[in-house]
């Protein structure tokens, strides 16, 4: 396993103000800042094998939450009426004006999504693309 | 004070096809759904005080709660109950009265503070409190006094706040309209008067919560004592979309003197005025800017209009000059690496 998400993500959460710890080996530290009901970054990239605490920081006055998984999940929790999250890795709920953590390890290459299934959220535009390279 | 010869008077009238209530402004509900029905909103300007008359419509007690959140172009010194014919009277200027929609929806007050509270009162059954802050100070104290904003919200009121943090929040209070024996579809006018430099309309916040591709739909009715400069422009009359100015033209004095015998509307002159209706009907996603209006040939603020932000209007400054410096040693470096290559391969 490579340490820490590709150079890709390295840019764009650089840009964006986010910052990538590589300190541990193996398991990486990146910083997602919600803005206007916005991921910062929207696009990211990590190595199969890759174990990413996500930071998310809320920077808006309402509640939020951070959902990682592919298709599948995100239909199930655009449907679904969970009132919070946290018990599973990658998904965790953010209130207004707060920081939540979730740990994610990516086993497969591919493509996910992480998104916000409050209501109206994710039809608003609140996602990211994630991409797992081999 | 400053005595401006221009009196512009403004009714917004919303009609969205989905749902009950009303008010001027975000209409947001428990489950993040605007409800936004018709909203009538009177804005008049003399002496430097604009006169902002708006409706409230009760849609019944069955449940839920509502408030409405309206940017405001400056602090208010007064909240009162408005007059009972004014906004009913300039909609039928220009076309027969639309019976109000019913609904069981209900509303109900409660109150704490994050942004600062200005002032609070109540008109009927309604509790309004204006509220002085940003974007998210706003955000927040409607968040915390029950309102739930949709995922727009944020973003709509930074976008207000950076040009006047000032913003009235109302609701009807339930066991008040109850008491009062209020009946669906019946609203409740707001006269609010404010001392302003910039009597602008806000716009925007009717598409607040709605679908990038859901039509806004609202009448706007302006009364000035000479034609006006408005900002952004208008389509011609029978356009299908846009801000389409379906009248310009001299008020009656059968209208103005019906609008100045309601109560609190002595203020408004009898003659002389100019009168223009606007009907909106535009993409959501389109209505990403408010309302200017020029007065005595001055063209309309684009800062008014939402078109540039009030803290981007000053030059920006040209970078500093370390900045060219290592840029120039930058384009220096290319050209020898350039010219090396190229002597290489020579």
């Amino acid at each position: 396993m490579r340490l820490g998400p590709g150079l890709g993500l390295t840019f764009v959460a650089l840009l964006l103000g986010g910052c990538i710890d590589t300190a541990s080996a193996g398991h990486s530290e990146v910083i997602v800042n919600i803005n206007h009901s916005r991921f910062e970054p929207e696009a990211f990239e990590f190595e199969q094998g890759d174990v990413v605490t996500f930071v998310v920081r809320n920077a808006d006055p309402i509640d939020h939450e951070f959902i990682l998984g592919d298709e599948a999940v995100q239909d199930l929790h655009e449907k679904g009426a969970h009132p919070s999250h946290g018990d599973l890795p990658g998904e965790v709920s953010v209130a207004a004006d707060s920081t939540a953590t979730t740990t994610y390890e990516f086993t497969e290459p591919g493509k996910l999504i992480i998104g916000c299934h409050l209501p109206a959220h994710y039809d608003y535009g609140m996602k990211a693309q994630v991409r797992i390279d081999p | 004070m400053r005595v401006l010869k221009v009196v512009p008077a403004i009714v917004v009238v919303m009609v969205v096809g989905a749902g009950p209530v009303l008010a001027c402004g975000g209409l947001v509900a428990p489950n993040g759904s605007v409800n936004l029905t018709k909203t009538t909103t009177l804005a008049a300007y003399v002496d430097g005080v604009e006169h902002y008359v708006t409706a409230f419509e009760f849609t019944g007690a069955g449940g839920g709660k509502f408030g409405s959140i309206v940017p405001l172009p400056d602090v208010p010194t007064d909240v009162t109950r408005a007059g009972r014919w004014t906004l009913q009277r300039l909609v039928e200027e220009v076309r027969p009265p639309e019976p109000f929609g019913a609904s069981e929806e209900a509303f109900r007050s409660s109150s704490d503070d994050s942004a600062e509270v200005l002032m609070t009162t109540r008109v009927s059954a309604l509790d309004i409190v204006i509220l002085r802050g940003g974007g998210d100070e706003v955000g927040r104290w409607a968040k915390d006094n029950g309102f739930f904003l949709p995922p727009d919200a944020p973003e709509t009121l930074d976008f207000y706040a950076e040009r006047s943090p000032i913003f009235m929040a109302v609701r009807f209070n339930l066991a008040r309209a109850q008491d009062r024996d209020l009946q669906s579809g019946e609203g409740i006018p707001v006269h609010l008067t404010i001392p302003t430099d910039s009597p602008w309309v806000p716009l925007r916040i009717l598409a607040l919560g709605r679908q990038a591709d859901e039509v806004v739909e609202a009448d706007v009715f302006l009364l000035n004592e000479s034609q006006p400069e408005l900002m952004p422009s208008t389509e011609a009359p029978g356009s299908s979309q846009g801000l389409i100015l379906e009248r310009s033209e001299e008020a009656s004095e059968l209208l103005l003197t019906d609008l100045a015998g309601d109560r609190g509307m002595e203020w408004l002159p009898t003659e002389d005025m100019w009168l223009d209706y606007i009907r909106i009907s535009t993409p959501a996603s389109e209505l990403d800017h408010d309302l200017a209006i020029g007065f005595d040939g001055t063209v309309p603020s684009p800062v008014d209009a939402g078109f540039a932000l009030a803290s981007t209007t000053v030059p920006a400054e040209p970078p500093p000059l370390w900045v060219w410096i290592v840029a120039g040693l930058a384009g220096v470096l290319i050209l020898v690496a350039t010219d090396r290559i190229m002597a290489s391969k020579r």
